[in-house]
Order: structure tokens, then sequence, then C-alpha cells
């Protein structure tokens, strides 16, 4: 055997018999191979980055990022840039801004305007538009002009907001997606009590997505110990019970969750008919609250039951048996012995379940109801009726930096190679 | 050793164990063993014997009979209050515990105070030369190690009577000859009563008092390992402890245990009778390998021999191993020491072989 001691490697490391260095001729001799795997990858690696990496790089940028104003008004983005905040606006200012108006309703820019600076303060769109409309008969004093166009061009809080949206990148679409905004001296202050959505929304979007969390855990757990322990025979039927849901049309499983829990619908039918309840006293189990929690704890439960299942399987009988020839309850050896053997699927069930809850947005769309709503229904909301593309950029971008947040905290705690989904 | 049934520390009495109501996997088990006492239940995979012992741990109930444990029945007594220790074939130690975890596990349970606990474990991983390794996982011991630290945790509580369920089945042959020696050694020092299961018929004659032969349910011999051996009650012991030769014949003469066997080919051999009660009856006539011998100078007076072809011989080290035809079976073996004066034999070569009568034991055949 040609056994080799740190004491005959030369100086330079070892060369191969015809004087190559030891470590060019294994990475040459590696090339190649390397070369085909990183070929074989490729595709998925383009087809990540496209349809994934670059998609979220453009709705975090978006999120912090909108020239609806300064593309459009660059005479007054000038002057915001040259006068400090606090500058009462002279005529410079106003000719600014009457000329920039003129040329944006030339442009039919000008809705574009109105409507970044409508975000920031509510009723200043028509504001914009109606002032466009008048604006190419504008003449010298400006000031005057615009006064005569409307009064409200004279309000400092319209003068503070045009500042903070002159700037296309600001932070300020996070400070609205977190119940915030800037005073008219461009300090952040919470929104007034009724305006405030936001928080309270993602508290109870994490809050909702840990109580079904739970009860997926609850309802998994007995189902996954029984996949585990029944014969191969009976585990593979049951298996089928558990995966069919998987098969069916989300929109399916979730109408039929609407004809069985409707006012008028089987359980409540049932439950009428069984005399437990009145038939003035029928039950509103969806359309609200309840409902959400239902349906997703219905179709997130295999996600539960899988990791599971997967970490149950391989754990032999003899385990709690030892436990129980040791002296320990049924109970004990359970908690003791059973129960942290699963741990690692207890985590990756968990935090499988509580990433897609706290995401999803079809089941409460569909039977939430007004209090069933999850903050994935107000990001469509923006996305699609108030056009809002940048609000919700922000509000996706805190969603996702939340889910790492915990899957940071997940790795410190459990630690993520202590993660088995399958 | 024979146990009196007074003094059972151990009973079974008219055990039955049915898993499917339909077929019987222990029929009418009826067993005593002694305190103090090593018994090892052996026999083929699905004789019943694991059953037993699950039986008598608790993870399985009795169809019908009782079992007793010092003369009290514990049917009904789950298994974390019938005080048996136990291990495992797979070790069963938690993972997820260190080794020191494990061990003082069964001592938590019963609310046994720190100082305490740790006293009684520090004194089991002694007794197995493993104190080093307290702080370690499972995981990061070898498969002799995991071995002992499931002996310790199993006599860290001090059970008087500890369960084995082929221990040593996982372990290489050197290691496993070096723990049977010392489960031996345990067993003797401690005075624990060991209820050994295992499918390895030389490691049940290696370690125990007696030796239960589980076939198909039923005990088919319950002796110590010298009689087991030596004196087979059936074909089936025979055949299933240690290399056998048979040869299938008639019963000629019978008179008090000596018998006359007439072999298929005409030929004639003493034998013992076991088994067999009356003239002209089948019977199958069973020999050790190392008592056949083929000198006549080593032979008995007066005792038959036989002709025999051989066909083959294989050199073993310690013993020569020389097959031959023997009326008209062509797997009969012989077993001569390899010493300095050994005739050795070579193929074709025609010989007369014979044993002692005692060495042949006539059987009814199965």
């Amino acid at each position: 055997m040609a056994d080799i001691t740190a004491s005959e490697i030369p100086a330079g490391g070892l060369v191969t018999s015809d004087g190559r260095p030891l470590k060019t001729a294994l990475a040459d001799a590696q090339a190649r191979a390397k070369r085909r795997a990183f070929l074989l990858v490729a595709p998925l690696l383009v087809f990540v980055v496209v349809t994934f990496i670059v998609p979220i790089g453009q709705m975090m940028h978006q999120s912090i990022y909108n020239d609806g104003f300064s593309a459009n008004m660059p005479r007054i983005t000038a002057w915001f840039a040259e006068n400090p905040i606090g500058t009462e606006p002279d005529e410079t200012a106003f000719e600014a801004l009457a000329l920039d108006v003129r040329d944006s309703a030339a442009a039919k820019t000008i809705g574009v305007v109105g409507t970044r600076v409508n975000y920031e303060m509510s009723g200043t769109r028509s504001l914009f538009t109606s002032t466009g409309r008048k604006a190419k008969d504008f003449s010298e004093p400006y000031h005057e002009a615009l006064r005569a166009a409307d009064a409200k061009w004279d309000n400092p809080e319209l003068w503070a907001t045009m500042r903070q949206v002159s700037r296309a990148y600001s932070p300020n679409f996070f400070l609205a997606a977190l119940d915030l905004t800037r005073d008219t001296q461009g300090n952040i202050v919470r929104v007034p009590e009724e305006r405030q959505v936001y928080v309270n929304l993602f508290i109870k979007t994490f809050g909702l997505g840990l109580l079904i969390t739970f009860t997926c855990f609850l309802l998994g757990f007995p189902i996954a110990h029984l996949l585990a322990i029944l014969p191969l025979r009976w585990s593979n039927l049951l298996m089928i019970l558990v995966l069919l849901p998987f098969w069916t049309s989300l929109l399916v499983r979730t109408t039929s969750w609407m004809v069985l829990l409707q006012q008028q619908g089987v359980l409540n039918s049932l439950l009428v008919w069984s005399g437990i309840i009145g038939d003035d006293g029928r039950i509103q189990m969806i359309y609200n609250q309840t409902g959400t929690i239902i349906a997703m704890t219905h179709i997130l439960l295999p996600f539960m039951i899988l990791p599971l299942y997967s970490v149950m399987r391989p754990i032999p009988p003899s385990y709690v048996r030892a436990a129980r020839s040791l002296g320990a309850t049924s109970w004990t050896a359970f908690r003791r012995v059973y129960l942290p053997q699963t741990l690692p699927g207890i985590g990756a069930g968990s935090l499988l379940v509580f990433i897609l809850a706290v995401g999803y947005y079809i089941t409460p769309a569909l039977v939430g109801g007004a209090s069933g709503q999850l903050i994935s229904n107000l990001i469509a909301f923006h996305m699609q009726d108030s056009l809002n593309w940048s609000l919700a950029a922000a509000l996706a971008a805190l969603l996702l930096a939340a889910v790492l947040v915990l899957y940071w905290l997940y790795d410190r705690l459990v630690g993520i190679d202590n993660l088995k989904l399958g | 050793m024979s146990v009196s049934h007074n003094d059972a520390y151990v009973a079974f009495e008219h055990v039955q164990k049915s898993y499917d109501g339909v077929s019987l996997v222990v029929k009418d088990l009826n067993l005593n063993i002694g305190k103090g006492e090593f018994l090892t239940m052996l026999g083929p995979s699905g004789s019943g014997k694991t059953t037993c012992l699950m039986m008598l741990a608790g993870f399985e109930t009795a169809t019908n009979g009782e079992i007793k444990l010092d003369g009290r029945p514990i049917n009904q007594v789950p298994p974390h209050k019938r005080g048996i220790g136990m291990v495992f074939q797979n070790y069963a130690l938690f993972p997820h515990m260190t080794v020191g975890e494990n061990l003082s596990f069964p001592l938590e349970v019963r609310g046994m105070g720190k100082s305490e606990r740790e006293a009684k474990v520090k004194r089991a991983l002694d007794m197995v030369q493993m104190y080093d390794f307290i702080n370690r996982r499972p995981a990061q011991l070898s498969g002799g190690q995991q071995q002992r630290i499931a002996l310790a945790r199993a006599l860290v509580f001090d059970p008087s009577l500890v369960l084995m369920d082929e221990p040593l089945g996982a372990l290489d042959k050197q290691l496993r000859e070096h723990m049977q020696f010392e489960i031996k050694h345990l067993h003797e020092s401690l005075g624990i009563t060991v209820v050994y299961v295992t499918h390895d018929q030389g490691e049940a004659l290696t370690m125990s008092d007696r030796i239960a032969v589980f076939n198909d349910g039923r005990i088919q011999q319950l002796a110590p390992p010298a009689d087991l051996y030596e004196r087979p009650d059936n074909s089936f012991v025979a055949g299933f402890i240690g290399e056998n030769n048979k040869l299938p014949g008639i019963i000629e003469e019978l008179s008090g245990d000596k018998a006359l066997v007439r072999l298929a080919t005409g030929e004639v051999i003493d034998a013992t009778a076991v088994n067999v009660t009356q003239k002209g009856q089948k019977t199958l006539v069973s020999i050790r390998p190392e008592r056949v011998e083929f000198k006549p100078e080593m032979m008995p007076e007066g005792a038959h021999m036989i002709g025999a072809d051989v066909l083959e011989v294989i050199y073993m080290g310690d013993i020569l191993r020389a097959v031959l035809r023997v009326a008209g079976s062509d797997d009969f073996v012989m077993k001569m020491r390899n010493t300095q004066g050994q005739t050795r034999l070579t193929p074709g070569q025609k010989i007369r072989v014979g044993w002692h009568p005692q060495d042949a034991r006539a059987l009814e055949p199965m």
C-alpha cells in the first residue's frame, strides 16, 4: 500500500509523474465533468432567474421607485432639489409648476402625475387634471394663474407632498404599508386611526396563519401516525385519501366548502334537522374568518401530513417499547421519546403550512367574506383595482421579509438541516 | 439444572397466542424459569420465540393461559409496571438523547433524585467500560459500543429479570463472541435472571444454562446445552442444533434403549433408541460428524462398521472434513481433527466407518 505521510509531501505540493502540480491536474481532469454538470442545470438556472429572481427584483425595485411625478414634472422637481425643505414656494416655483402642468397636460401624462400625488394625499388627482385642462392659457404671474385655477395650489400640505413625490426613490410606499406617513415638516407619523389598515391586517394574517398551522398540526399528527404504523396495504389507501385533495381543483374544493358550510347548506340543515339548533339559529360558518380557517386548514393539511409521515415512517416501534420497558407510561414514552423524534417533521410541516397560509389568496377571496380577508387579498386589490403597484410591491416585500425572518429564526432555533420535507 | 414448579421465577402456564384468530403462533407453552437462570429461546424465525418474549415483556397479550412473574400473574400488568429490563435487536437507543440521558431515562421516570441518578448511571457505564462515552450520541458510537450502552440501560434500574431479543444479531462474528462472554459474565456477577432469544445455536450453546428449542409454536426440547447437543429428543432438534448425518432405516431389533437399525442398502448399524417404540418402525438415525470413526481400533468391541467411499476432503484448518457416500447417500460428513499423525484420506478411497452406539440416536422421522 502506498501510504503517503505528511513528511513525504514536497514543499511545493504534490506533482504528477510528468511534473504537473497535482491540483492543476485534478482541476483539468474534472473540468469536463463540471462543465457537463453545469450545462445540465443551466436551463433550470435560466428559468429560475428569468421567472423568479428578476420579477422579485423588479417588485422590490417597484416598492421604492415611482417616477410618475419626477419624469413628467422636470422643472418643479429641479426646484425642489435646489431649495431645502421648508422654503416657501416663490414665483419661480409656481412658474416651474405651471409650465410642468401645461407640458404634462399636452403630453396627456397629467393623470399619472395626479395619481402619484393622490397616493400620498387623497383628493388631489382631480386638482391636477382640472388644472391641466386650463393650463394652456396660463400666463405670468403664474402664482395668480394657478390660484385662479384652484385655490388648493396654495395649500402647504400639497407642496410638502409634491416635494416628497418629486423624488423617484422614496421609502414612502413602505411607510404607507406600515400605516405611517409624513407630516408637512417631513417627519414620520402614524396615519389617523380610521385609515390604519395594513399593520392590523398583517397581524391578523400572521395570527390566522398560526391558527391554521396549529389546527393542521392537531389534525395531521394522528393521521400521519396512523399512516406510519398501518400495514402498507392500508396505509397506501389512506395516503390516497390524504392526497385526493391535491388531485382536485382548488376551486372545486373551495366551492364544496361553500355548499357544506353556508347558512342554507348541508351542515346547517343537518344541525337544524337533528334539533341541535333552531331554524332561526343557523350558524354563519362561511364568508367570514371561520370559513377562511376551515377551508384553508383543509387545503393545507396534506402539507403538514406528508413531512410528518416521512419522519414517522422510519421510527421503529422498538423506541417506544424500549421506553415502556424502562418504566415510562405511554404518555411519557410519547412525550419524551416519540415526539422529539418527529420534531424535524413538525418543523418542516409547520413552516410549510404557515408560509403558504400567510400568502394565500384564492380561498380567503372566495370564502373569507369581509372579515376573512388576508394581506394577499389587499395586495391583489392594489394590483388590480387601485393600480397602486408600488404599494402592492411594498406590502409584498414586507410579507417576503417577514417570511425570511421566520425562516432565519427557524434556522437559529431548530436548524435548517433538521428540516425534513419528504 | 432443573427447576421445580414452586421456585419458578417466571412461569408460562398453558400460554397460547394467536394474531388472527385462525392459527396459533404459540401453542400451549409451559415453561418455568428459575431465579438467576440464563434461559435461551432458540428457534428458526416464525417459531414463536420472539412472541413469547414480547408476551413476557408485556407488548403482546396472551390469547389464553397465564404468565407469572415471581408467583404473581402479570397478564394485566402494563409493560412499564413489570420492572423488566429489555435489550432490543436494534438496540433502540434514543437517538435524540446522549448516552448519559439514555441511561438516566429509566431512573427519571421512577422519580429518582439527581445525585442518585448520576451515581447509578456511572456504575452501569463502568460495568460495560463505557463511562468515557457518557456525552456522546448513539449515532456517534460503533455497533458494539451501542450494544454495551443498550445493555447498561437495561440494567441501570436494577431489574431482576432481563430480556434480550437477539441482541448480538447486528454485530460481526468476532465482536459477537466477545460480547457473548461479556453478557455471560454480567449475568454471573449480577445474579440476574436472563431470558435470551436467538436463532444462533452457537450463541445459545455458549451462554445458556438451559435452552428451549422452539419450532412451530412449541418447545421441542428444554435442556442444558450439552444434553441438547448430544442427546436431542427428536429429529428437529437433532437437525437444528449443529451438523448431523441422517441415515433412514427400519428398526431391526429393540432391547431397552439399544437398537439395531437396518439401512436401506441392507447394512445393520448400532443406535440408541430415543423415541422409537417397536420393531419394524421407520427411523432416522442421527450421528454427529465429529463422532464418526474410521479407525477400527477406536471402536468398542462388537460394534458394527459399514463401508464408505470418500468423495471429497476439505481442509478447514483446525479440522478436516470428509464427505462420504454411506448407505447410498452422498452427503455423509465426517470430521477429523487436524493432528500431527492424522491419516490423510484421498477422494476415491474406500474405508469403513462406525461409531459408539450412544452417539447414534434412532429418532422418529418428522
